[in-house]
């Protein structure tokens, strides 16, 4: 059954709030969501206090900048720093996305920041993705043929090249799935936005040849149809992708197979 | 505790194979009922204050009494589809299969009612 509260060691708690760094004229609050599995205590949101002055734009240059001057503690992914790794992917003043290029100055207000929702949190804004990255792996994201291999290369044309864009660019961040009520409540069978539109990735690439097969293996009420386009992973994506028309394009060819 | 991994967990027990028949069912049913449940409410709403004989002509006329039986019909089935999704959504396990065997029968429980009565006034 769907639970609409949080169990009771899940409740946050007030946190600490972390004095201001010294000579800060230019100081902008931050309030973080904090849970370490090791001291036993609830969740609590700590609060933070940022030197503009010192500071890069980014909502990840804030994080760092906590991390690196005031509480090592803080635990969060990054890496490439410019939107490509996908690892910085959290909930930002309400909004799944990457910290790393959301800039503070999009946010009115304290900056509120939460580990992607409605996932196991291993640490702080660290969740755990084992399962999303699972299900990526079980739509088979790599090209499946039949044919023998050619001499040289699997030739594609440009207009069939083209019909990859849009698909190609996802990093995997988890934004969109983490944000879709159909995956929060049922996200042990249905697939979700990410790895749909992966899916739809290699179903429309023109080389692969196990388009049947890919079908097969999604067409079922809770792998795709517990989408019901209520569009969330399109309004968050931070790379402007569009899973909600992979997914629909999705059932446009199973209404195919069968009308 | 289940030591499974995690390329088993997601898998579970694959695909069924079905869901595609019921989403373009839900589809058609909702296009056809864009349609005929418009007709149904003006002519409806023109018999509503009307004495007894004049409600009873309306409903005893065959466009209408094919119109009221169609929206009776697809129109319940249309909400045990959509009452199957929703409890899919919200529920798991026995509550969930306990839940769409009573729409469903409660769906043509009201099916049956309807088409009784509407056949009692039309014919």
């Amino acid at each position: 059954m769907v639970q609409f509260t949080l169990p009771k060691n899940s409740k946050i708690t007030t946190g600490k709030t972390w004095p201001k760094p010294e000579g800060a004229s230019n100081a902008r609050k931050f309030q973080i969501y904090r849970w370490n599995p090791d001291d036993g205590q609830n969740p609590r949101v700590d609060t933070y206090f940022v030197d503009l002055d010192d500071c890069g734009p980014m909502v990840l240059d804030a994080l760092i900048y906590i991390k690196n001057k005031i509480d090592p503690t803080l635990t969060f992914r990054r890496s490439c720093r410019e939107g490509i790794c996908g690892s910085c992917a959290m909930n930002i003043d309400g909004i799944n996305t990457l910290a790393c290029i959301y800039g503070m100055d999009e946010i009115k207000g304290d900056v509120k920041i939460y580990p992607l929702p409605h996932m196991p949190v291993v640490k702080d804004l660290l969740p755990d993705l084992t399962h999303f990255y699972a299900q990526h792996e079980s739509i088979m994201p790599w090209l499946e043929t039949k044919t023998n291999r050619p001499a040289k290369e699997w030739k594609q044309s440009i207009e069939d090249r083209e019909k990859l864009d849009g698909l190609y660019e996802c990093v995997m961040c988890a934004c969109c799935s983490t944000s879709c009520p159909s995956y929060w409540w049922n996200g042990d069978k249905y697939l979700g936005p990410a790895a749909l539109l992966h899916a739809y990735r290699w179903i429309i690439d023109s080389r692969d040849e196990a388009t049947g097969e890919r079908l097969d293996d999604l067409e079922d009420p809770f792998k795709l149809y517990r989408c019901h386009t209520i569009m969330n992973c399109t309004k968050t994506c931070p790379k402007g992708l569009n899973p909600a028309k992979a997914i629909a394009e999705i059932k446009k060819m199973m209404v195919d197979r069968h009308v | 505790m289940r030591y499974l991994t995690a390329r088993k967990r997601a898998e579970g027990k694959g695909a069924s194979g079905t869901g595609t028949e019921h989403f373009w069912y839900m589809k058609m049913s909702g296009v056809g009922l864009a349609l005929i449940i418009p007709v149904f409410l003006v002519a409806f709403g023109r018999a509503v204050g009307g004495t007894r004989e004049e409600v009873l002509a309306t409903f005893t006329h065959p466009a209408m009494a094919l119109l009221t039986g169609l929206v009776i019909f697809f129109g319940l089935r249309h909400f045990a589809g959509g009452a199957q999704t929703m409890i899919e959504d919200y529920t798991h396990g026995s509550t969930r299969r306990a839940l769409i065997i009573f729409t469903t029968i409660l769906s043509y429980g009201l099916i049956a009612t309807g088409l009784f009565a509407l056949a009692k006034i039309a014919l």
